[in-house]
Formats: structure tokens, C-alpha cells, sequence
């Protein structure tokens, strides 16, 4: 089982983006999809859900804070691409999930965790296109 | 209580973005550089959350309701449309080029860069810019 160690911590991670999840549907009713829930909370109508949403956010963040202060991880992670890449990336990042509803989290972990077909679609889409980025870029 | 457990609830996947390494782009993109000298520890990520939720979530959607809510809150949509895939596409390329979902994004800004700061404020520029367009398409 050794060449399985390294994996250890990935499955871990994903044990726990389950239980949020898990508990976020147990309590609310409402799915933890990130890119619905940053929408809803910035730009959303219903300003009775503003609450929860924005408490969400904010444990998302404590929570990589947290384990920061734990395990500190040797920072910065790379040379940060150019400021234009990034911004191009997150421009679509955001248009992309809002038009396809749902990202990672949402399609990926929710959706098909109900065995939704428009979510295993989606993450199989978003995911041939995210490879086929990577092979682009790198020429 | 109510707002205790969604609190619990987003820390808990801080710290699996964070313990997974999903938050580092740099990893990100290893797993997503399958001809290159690919990092398949990332698919774990996937299976872990999903061993929970195709589970947990069976047992949950059983209930009534759930414990704060008069109902669940379940997407409505049911059939594939041009939307969902060409939403996907963009938003994987976009992945593709920066290493950050919006989950890690989010919870990045933690750490304190630079690049994950801008790359939040181009997204939610992102978000709203399709906002606009899908308001006016109606």
C-alpha cells in the first residue's frame, strides 16, 4: 500500500469537501457549489439568503487560514503568471460558471454526488477543456 | 446553530482544499497535464468527496426537509442545453490557463497573494459581465 501514501492527503481533502457538503444539505437544503454561492452572494436578489452565504464564504477562507497556521505551506506556490493571464483566466472563470451553472464544486462533488446528468456532463467538459488548455499553453 | 454549521461547514472545505492541495495552482495543473509528467493525486480529491456525497447525500434527500429550511434548494434544471456546455468550456479553459476553480480561488486569498486577489476580482467581473448578458437575453 505503500505507493498509495502520497494519495493519503487528496483523499482526505476530498473526505472533507464531502462532509461540507454533506452538512450544508443536511442543514440548509442548499448546494455547496462555490461559484453559485459567490454569485448569489455579490450579485443575488433574495437578500434574505445573504447571510448564510456570506458566513460560508468567510469559513471557506478561515479554513485555508487555519491550516496554514498548522501546516505552513512553503509560499509563493510558483512565479505568478502575468497579471493579463490571470485576470483573462479569472474573467472566464467567473463567465463560464455562471453561464454553465456551476464549477468544481457545484457539477463536480454536488451534482454528481446526486447523480445529475447535466453535472457529470458539465465536469466532463470542463475538464477535456481545462487538459486541453494546459496542452495548448505548454506547447 | 443554524449559522454554526454553515460556518463548520465552509471551514471544512477550506481545510480540504487546503489538505488536498487543491489550492496550490501549481498542483492543479500537474493533474491536469496528462501527457506531461501528470500528478494523478488530484482524481482523489474527486473520489473522496464523492464517496460522501453519492452516500451521504441518498440518506439526506430521504428527509422532508432539511433541519433550518422548510425545503431542499435542488437545481431545477433537468435537460442538457447550449449554456451548460459552453459555460463549461470557457470556465475549463480558464482553469486550464490559471490553475484556480473558484473554490480555491476563494479560499486562497487566505494565503495572501497578489495573483489570487486579481484573479477573484476578474472572476466576480466575470460573473457579473454574464449576469448582464443573460438578464438581456432574458
Amino acid at each position: 500500500m505503500d505507493w498509495f501514501t502520497p494519495f493519503l492527503p487528496a483523499l482526505f481533502g476530498g473526505i472533507l469537501i464531502g462532509l461540507s457538503a454533506l452538512l450544508l444539505l443536511l442543514a440548509l437544503g442548499r448546494i455547496a457549489g462555490i461559484s453559485g454561492i459567490l454569485a448569489n452572494l455579490l450579485f443575488g436578489k433574495d437578500k434574505k439568503d445573504f447571510s448564510w452565504r456570506l458566513v460560508f464564504v468567510a469559513g471557506l477562507i478561515l479554513g485555508a487560514a487555519i491550516f496554514q497556521n498548522i501546516a505552513p505551506q512553503a509560499l509563493p506556490f510558483r512565479e505568478s503568471p502575468s497579471t493579463y493571464i490571470i485576470a483573462i483566466a479569472g474573467f472566464l472563470v467567473g463567465f463560464g460558471t455562471y453561464i454553465g451553472s456551476g464549477c468544481t464544486s457545484g457539477h463536480g462533488v454536488c451534482g454528481i454526488g446526486r447523480f445529475s446528468v447535466r453535472s457529470i456532463v458539465a465536469t466532463v467538459v470542463f475538464m477535456l477543456a481545462a487538459i486541453i488548455t494546459v496542452y495548448v499553453v505548454k506547447g | 446553530m443554524k449559522y454554526l454549521l454553515v460556518l463548520i461547514a465552509g471551514i471544512l472545505f477550506g481545510l480540504g482544499l487546503s489538505l488536498s492541495q487543491m489550492i496550490n495552482p501549481t498542483v492543479v495543473i500537474g493533474f491536469l497535464d496528462i501527457t506531461g509528467d501528470w500528478n494523478p493525486a488530484l482524481m482523489f480529491v474527486m473520489v473522496g468527496a464523492l464517496l460522501v456525497t453519492t452516500i451521504g447525500f441518498r440518506f439526506v434527500l430521504k428527509k422532508d426537509k432539511p433541519w433550518f429550511d422548510s425545503q431542499f434548494h435542488l437545481p431545477i434544471k433537468q435537460h442538457l442545453d447550449k449554456s451548460l456546455i459552453i459555460g463549461a468550456v470557457i470556465f475549463g479553459i480558464g482553469w486550464g490557463l490559471a490553475g484556480y476553480c473558484p473554490g480555491p480561488a476563494v479560499a486562497g486569498l487566505a494565503l495572501g497573494q497578489l495573483e489570487t486577489l486579481y484573479f477573484v476580482i476578474a472572476m466576480i467581473l466575470g460573473i457579473k459581465c454574464a449576469q448582464l448578458i443573460v438578464a438581456k437575453r432574458g
